[in-house]
Parts: structure tokens; sequence; C-alpha cells
């Protein structure tokens, strides 16, 4: 539950989690035993295919949802079913209340429903003096202790058996030992009487089959049969987006969301229910069924151009599951009601921008959601466009403001960055890190050592660099991004020289500026749009193949989201397009366009390792090309534990969540150390950043380079 | 399609769902006959205790074959009656409509009450389940699925191992609601 007033008082409450020993031990087992068990479900299936299917049978779905909603109307009325329409949470629950007590129920039990946590049903109904009773063991036990679900899955993945015995044996008045099978023995025998007294029986829905009126129910313990079997009446509580017009479609989505969010291929128990079944509790042997369709924000969702792709979650958890914030501080932090990247975004669309203002800043954008996604949801988009939206109608931060007006102006931002190499005299070491940090920084940001502002940026240094290639094999722009033009300049300077071995052309258009992607992740879009057209222009003159980056964040950025910020002008999105198409990263035009060998290296046969940047491993789907390089430079190759886990830099992420930095900094180096590679290598600047900062505070002797240092410094014929 | 070609496919889809169920914890038997099928859940209770075996979905023939194996045995059969026994029977004895290789589902079409309590509130669940009936994936059963469906009121099962739970410390335990175990005897016919 969100209630923190600000960001502060946020990353007090988070503190509480990275404190928590336990909950950090299950969930760091989790990650990786997920990642494992997901791979084994998914073998000898094309994933992007099922992924794609789910995505377009929801996506068919959005201009239909009024035609959809009456026709299963029609069908599950003539199967029986009483149908409801809910626009609000409130509304929603009144209903269930009504149905409560016209029929008289006095007992409920509720098999697991995200929907009904969303409307806080259990709430609304105990204040009618209702019996509520949670029959899912994981909502049992979180029931029991008055604490909503810290996972869209697995609700009490937050607590111990040590925990879940205490809480037995105050249920029982027994003492139960904290044996996992006797306390599932213990909940069976406690609820099944339960399950004999109900008049109600509430669940939610994985599936609306508008072709027959038929709901669907994934489920593993087998309680929501019991629950709709047992009691008399039968209320089922669903979003409008669970509608699909077909079994087909349905079969679908079942395919991916067990796979998907625990590693089955399916769960114990798929149920489908068509219209009033036999009941013999029930008057007439006939069950009185309500179906309760809730809008909430749906609708409005589904009309947004952008938002509308909301539609897609199947609700299977996985996006938290890959999150390494999610695996950091849980899911009562890391979410309101619903939990982890899709929970920032719903949060904001059900229970408003309160609640989501803190939490929509939590995304360190590494993209491992967007990933794993079953339905293919631009989660962090669609993150980053609920704190544009925040910002835009709530006012955008101090901070925020001047970071967007700065890099607005790159004269003004360069000559901000220049100044700065005086104003960092006082505290720079001559080992090109910050001696101490200064006064505007606070003790939280201290995990890592800062590098200094570069004596002479690549820009000044780039007319002493450049030469003239007769016939040149390919030509190429190089992009320099912020960091490494005026604080890692050498790295530039290694794929020049690199480059210029092998006929490359070459061109460094001076009026580049930043990426944009810092004031993306800031919330300011409009800043961010001006300027990805100044660079966009910055190369339209230049008669080039290619546009090289060796920052992968950079490559990502400018390939991915540049046509989409400039989408609104036609004119400028073809540009937009065309530049786009020509950015690759480092490796890619190393490995895949030049081509570079073993026999164009001389090897030392030192051990190295490799980072895996989010921004090239994810966002821009390169896996192979950097470590082929390493081998190929004679290097000895050795992979890190969660190579492509985020390093905790996320640009920004990094300065308003120090400690959240750290953690996911401390873990990544441990990997790296364990592998007892003597060079740490990467292809990103800002992860350099961060784990040469991190390593030094270590005393580390590891040496973290760009892969272009480690490639140039291996020239043969150098 | 030849008449080896077609002995081939359906070997390989009762070998792929004995192998997909085996994985869930299910127990998976090849049986020849269905009177085989009654001798092992007669067996499966042993002789001679109080025990109950509910079988409301069996034909009458059938049901009677069973009721008489399990007389042997001293064991009580039921048909019907379920509500009697909400705290729970020992056997549930169902025939299943569908098999799915895929996942090692069983499809049980179960509109009437008594069935699904069978289901649900056995300790052991025994489903027999025809060869002939096993498919490739969900999706080769689609006509068969929709046909119960739009055959209102409807209350269609897929089955597939046991009650299971991974909700304390993600420790998979089985048998949380449902059955404990799930017997699956694939019947050549």
């Amino acid at each position: 539950m969100q209630n923190a007033k600000d960001l502060k008082e946020y990353r007090c409450e988070m503190q509480e989690s990275l404190d928590n020993t336990f909950l950090r031990q299950a969930l760091d087992t989790f990650a990786v035993a997920y990642r494992g068990s997901r791979a084994k479900a998914f073998a000898g299936f094309d994933i992007n295919r099922l992924v794609a299917d789910v995505a377009a049978a929801k996506d068919a779905v959005l201009p239909r949802l009024d035609e959809l909603f009456r026709e299963f109307k029609k069908n599950a009325e003539a199967a029986g079913v009483t149908v409801h329409f809910a626009k609000d949470a409130d509304e929603a629950n009144a209903i269930i209340i009504r149905i409560a007590q016209e029929t008289g129920s006095h007992k409920i039990i509720k098999s697991k429903s995200m929907t009904a946590e969303e409307t806080l049903l259990n709430h609304a109904l105990e204040d009618q003096g209702l019996e509520v009773t949670e029959t899912d063991l994981g909502e049992f036990i979180i029931q029991l202790r008055h604490e909503g679900p810290s996972h869209m899955v697995m609700p009490a993945i937050h607590l111990s058996r040590h925990q879940v015995g205490d809480l037995f044996t105050d249920v029982t008045g027994a003492r139960q030992e904290p044996d996992i099978d006797r306390l599932v023995k213990v909940a069976r025998r406690e609820l099944r009487a339960k399950f004999i007294d109900a008049d109600m029986g509430i669940t939610g829905a994985n599936f609306a089959i508008t072709e027959t009126g038929a709901i669907g129910l994934v489920t593993n313990e087998g309680n929501a049969r019991l629950v709709t079997t047992l009691p008399r009446v039968h209320v089922a509580l669903l979003g409008i987006d669970k509608l699909v017009p077909t079994l087909e479609d349905a079969l679908k989505i079942l395919k991916v969301l067990p796979r998907n969010a625990t590693g089955q291929n399916i769960t114990s128990y798929v149920t489908w229910i068509t219209g009033a079944n036999e009941c013999a509790s029930a008057p007439g042997r006939k069950k009185d069924i309500h179906f309760v369709v809730l809008d909430n924000g749906r609708l409005e969702m589904a009309k947004d151009p952008l938002f509308s792709q909301v539609f897609r979650c199947v609700r299977c958890g996985a996006c938290a599951n890959v999150c390494p914030v999610y695996r950091l501080v849980g899911g009562h932090k890391m979410g309101h009601i619903y939990i982890g990247a899709i929970g920032l975004i719903l949060t904001y669309f059900f229970h408003g921008p309160d609640k989501a203002k803190n939490l929509v800043q939590n995304c360190i954008n590494c993209e491992a959601c967007k990933d794993v996604c079953a339905g293919g949801i631009d989660l962090p988009r669609l993150i980053k466009q609920v704190h544009v939206r925040i910002q835009d109608t709530k006012g955008h931060p101090l901070p925020s403001l001047l970071l967007g007006q700065v890099l607005k102006n790159r004269k003004l931002f360069h000559t901000l960055l220049r100044s700065a190499k005086w104003a960092q005299k006082p505290v720079a070491g001559s080992d090109g890190f910050m001696r101490h940090l200064p006064m505007m920084f606070f003790k939280e940001h201290d995990f890592k050592a800062l590098p200094t502002i570069a004596e002479t940026p690549f820009r000044d240094r780039w007319p002493g660099l450049r030469m003239e290639v007769a016939k040149p094999r390919v030509k190429i722009g190089l992009f320099s991004g912020c960091v490494q033009d005026f604080v890692y300049p050498e790295q530039m300077e290694a794929a020049v020289r690199l480059f210029a071995d092998h006929q490359v052309g070459m061109t460094f258009p001076l009026s580049q500026s930043c990426c944009g992607l810092p004031l993306q992740m800031m919330g300011e879009a409009k800043t961010s749009r001006d300027v990805a057209l100044q660079n966009i222009r910055a190369f339209a003159q230049e008669d080039v193949d290619h546009i090289v980056t060796l920052c992968a964040s950079c490559a990502s950025h400018l390939k991915h989201n540049y046509p989409v910020l400039l989408a609104d002008d036609p004119k400028l999105a073809d540009q937009a397009r065309v530049f786009a198409a020509k950015v690759i990263d480092f490796s890619s035009f190393t490995h895949d366009i030049l081509g570079l060998q073993a026999k164009d290296f001389t090897g030392d046969g030192r051990r190295a390792t490799f980072h895996s940047p989010c921004h090239l491993c994810r966002g821009l789907g390169v896996h192979d090309a950097p470590r082929d390089l390493i081998r190929a430079a004679g290097l000895e190759y050795k992979e890190a534990a969660e190579s492509e886990v985020c390093c905790g830099f996320g640009g920004t992420f990094s300065a308003k969540f120090p400690e959240l930095s750290a953690e996911l900094l401390k873990k990544k180096l441990d990997n790296v150390e364990l592998t007892g590679a003597e060079i740490l290598l990467t292809d990103c600047p800002g992860c350099i950043m961060q784990l040469r900062g991190g390593l030094k505070k270590r005393g580390s002797q590891i040496l973290v380079q760009h892969t272009a240092e480690a490639l140039a410094c291996r020239r043969k014929d150098k | 399609m030849t008449m080896t070609g077609d002995k081939d496919r359906r070997t390989d889809l009762c070998s792929r769902f004995t192998e997909k169920a085996t994985a869930v914890s299910a127990v998976v038997r090849q049986i020849a006959t269905i009177n085989d099928a009654f001798a092992y859940c007669a067996n499966l209770c042993g002789t001679g205790q109080e025990k109950i075996i509910a079988a409301p979905g069996l034909e009458s023939s059938h049901y009677d074959l069973l009721a008489d194996q399990c007389g042997k045995n001293g064991l009580t059969c039921i048909n019907s009656g379920m509500r009697g026994h909400l705290s729970g029977v020992d056997i549930g004895f169902t025939m299943a409509d569908i098999g799915i290789a895929e996942t090692g589902t069983l499809v049980i079409n179960c509109p009437g009450e008594e069935l699904r309590l069978a289901t649900m509130l056995c300790e052991y669940h025994i489903c027999v389940l025809p060869c002939s009936k096993i498919v490739r994936d969900a999706f080769a059963a689609d006509q068969q699925l929709r046909t119960y469906m739009r055959k209102a009121p409807n209350y269609t099962a897929f089955i597939t191992g046991a009650s299971r739970t991974a909700d304390i410390e993600r420790v998979l335990a089985l048998g949380v609601h449902g059955p404990l175990e799930l017997h699956i005897l694939l019947l050549e016919d």
C-alpha cells in the first residue's frame, strides 16, 4: 500500500524492506529460480509468437468492447447468470453487498481475486457485518494478518514458515510447528469447515468468453472449484478487460499465463463455468449466479492510444518476478495493490495520482519487465508516461525543470560541464575520481566513487584525431553521448583508433548533444522531444551509413524512442525513422559490420568478464557480439552469474534512490568478483561509472573498461 | 493416414501425455480393460477398512462392476449423496472426456454436482482416460469444448496433477484443498 507523503518518506519505507533479511533472501532465490523454470516451461515454443498471439487477441477486443460486453451479457443471461456492470469500486462492492442481502447470505468464502483486492471488497463486506473467508492459502494467511498481497500470484511470498506457524498457532489455539506440509493441512482442515457453512462464494475470473457467456478460472489449489460449487450463491467479480470473443482466444492466453507466471505448463485446475449450474443447496437445485463486470478506469484506458495496451495484461505477475527493484523491496513497497511494473501503471488508473506519484519514479528502466511481459506491453514507456502525466498535472519539481532548461540549450549545457571541470578542482583526485563528494550530495551517495570531469572533452580532441580515409569501406557518424564526451573521452578515442585501422570513414557532428534519456527518465517529455530533434538535425547533413555510439542507453533511446517522440509530425517522424535505422551500438558494429576476428588482435589471455547493459541486451537485443569480440581479442572470457541483470545505475534513478542503487551494485560486483576476472568490460559509460565507482570503494584491483578500450589496446600492428 | 501412422500418432500422444502428467506428480498406469481400473481402485484402498469410494459419473453397468469389486473388498461405494460426505471421501473414481497431451491434462465435463464434488472432495482421485481421447493440445479439443459450453449450464474442469500450493516459502505442497493424489489409468481402446 502507498501512503507515503513524499519521496523521502517512501525511501524510508523501502529501507525497512532492505533491512528485512528473510524477504531479501526469499526474493533473491525466487528471482533466480523463476528464470530457470520459465525457460523450461517455454522450451520448444516460440515465445515471441505466443506473446504476439496474446497481444493480437487482446488488441482486437479494444474497438469492440461495448459490443462484446453486450454479447457476453446476453449469452451469460440466457444461460441463467445475472450480469451487472459497475463503473467503479464502490459500485461493485455495493452490488455484491446487495446480492448478499437479497439472498440472505451471511457467510462468504472467496477464492483469490486481484479485482476484489482492487475494490477492497473484503472491507466493504465486513463493514456490513458479513463474515468473509479467503480460501486461497496465501490470501488466507494475509487476511489473518490484515495485510495486502505482496505478489499478484503468490500473495504471501514475504512471509516465512515460522511466521505462518505462529499465525496458525494463534488461529487454532494449538501449537503449530513451522513444517510446511503440516501447515498446509491445518489450512485444509480449517477451511473445509468454512466451505461447508458458506452461503455465498466469490471468485474473480481470468476469462469472460463472449461467444458462450462462460468464465474461466485458472487456479492451483482447487479452492475456486469448491467456492463455485458448494455455496448456493456465486458472484464472480471481473474487470471488463477480461472479455475475449472466443474460447480459442482464452486458450491462447492460457498457453502463456501459467508458463509466464510460475513456470508451470498449466495450473492444476482450469475451470470453465457457463450459466447457472446444478447446486443441491440452492432453491430448485439451481445456483444463483452473478457476474459483476468492473470498469474502474478501464474504459478510459481502452480509449487511450498509448495506454490501451494495458488491456493485454493477463495478471501473470512476471513483471515483478524479473524486476530488480521488486527483488530488493518486495510487493508492499513496489506496488499499491497491483504489484510490479504493471502495478506502477494500474495504480495511477485505478487508485489515482496520489497513490502513484512516488511509486512511478521507482523504475530503473532496465526493461526486464518489457522483455518478459506475456502481452508484450511496453511497460517502461508507460511508466514514464504516467510520470509525465502526474508531473504535468501536479507540477514539475525544480531539479527536473532545471535539467530540462539546461539540456534544451546545448551551448549552456556544455558550458556548464566545462565550468564543472574548474569547480571540481578542490575535490578532484589525481586518479580520475572525486576525493570526497561535494556538499550538494548526501551521504547515502557515498557507496561509489564518482569520476571527475575530463580535462579535455572528446569534442575538443576530435580535430586532432580525425583523419581522411581515401576509400572508406563504411562511413559512420560518431554519437558520443554526454558521459563519453565529457567524462570518459578516452573510450571514444579507443574506438576511433580501432575503427581507423579498418578503413572506417568517421565524422563527429559538433552540434550533437545529450541523447535526452535523462529527460525522459525525469518525466520531461517536451524537452526530451526538443533534444531529439536537435540531434537528428545534427546528423541530417552527414553522408553516413551508420551512426555508431558506445553508449547502449543512448543507442537504445536514439533507436527506439526518437521515432515515437516525433511521431506527432509526419515529416519529422520520417526523418527520425531514417536516423533511427542507422543507429548501431559499438559491439554490433564492430562484430557484425566490420567483422573483426581473432586475426585482428593479439591476445594476452587475461581473464575478463562482461556486464551486459540493460539497454544493450534487452533494449537492443544484443547478447553475443561483445562476448565474441572479447574472446576474439584473445582474452579468457568468463561469464558472470546474472550478467544481464541491471547494475543499479539507471541514470537519474541512482540519484533518486541511492540505497536501491547501492544494493543492486553490491550484487553485481559480488557476481563479478566470483568469476576471478581481472578485467570487467561493458558497453555503456553509465554502467562503467557505477561499476568502477563501486569497485574503487571496495579497494578492488579489477580493471573496468569499455569493450572498445580492451579491443583497441589489443589491436594487431597497433 | 495409414493405419500404422495412426497408431504411431496415438502411441506418441499417449507417451507425451504420460510424460507431462507424471512431471506434475500424477501416477499414470496403462490398463487393458475397464475391469483393471476397478481392480486398481479396490486395491488402492486395501481390504477390510471402512473406506468410501465415490463414483457418481459412471454408467450403470460400470458402476455395478465397481460396486461389486468394492463389496468384495469390504469397501463402500456410492454414486450419489456427495453432500452427505462434505468432510471428504477416500476415493473419487471418474472417467475423463478428453486428455490433453501437451500438458498432461484431464478434461472432465461435469455439470452434475455429484460428479464435480467427487473430483473435489476425495483424498485420491482415480480417473480413467481412454487413449483414443487424447489430443495434442487444448486447441485440438476446441470444438468439443465449445459443444460442452454451448449446452448451458455447464461446468468443465481441466485437471492437471493433484491440488497444489507453493504459497508458503514457494515450497510445493500437495493436497491443499482438493485430492492429495491423482491416479490416471490409460485405457487402451
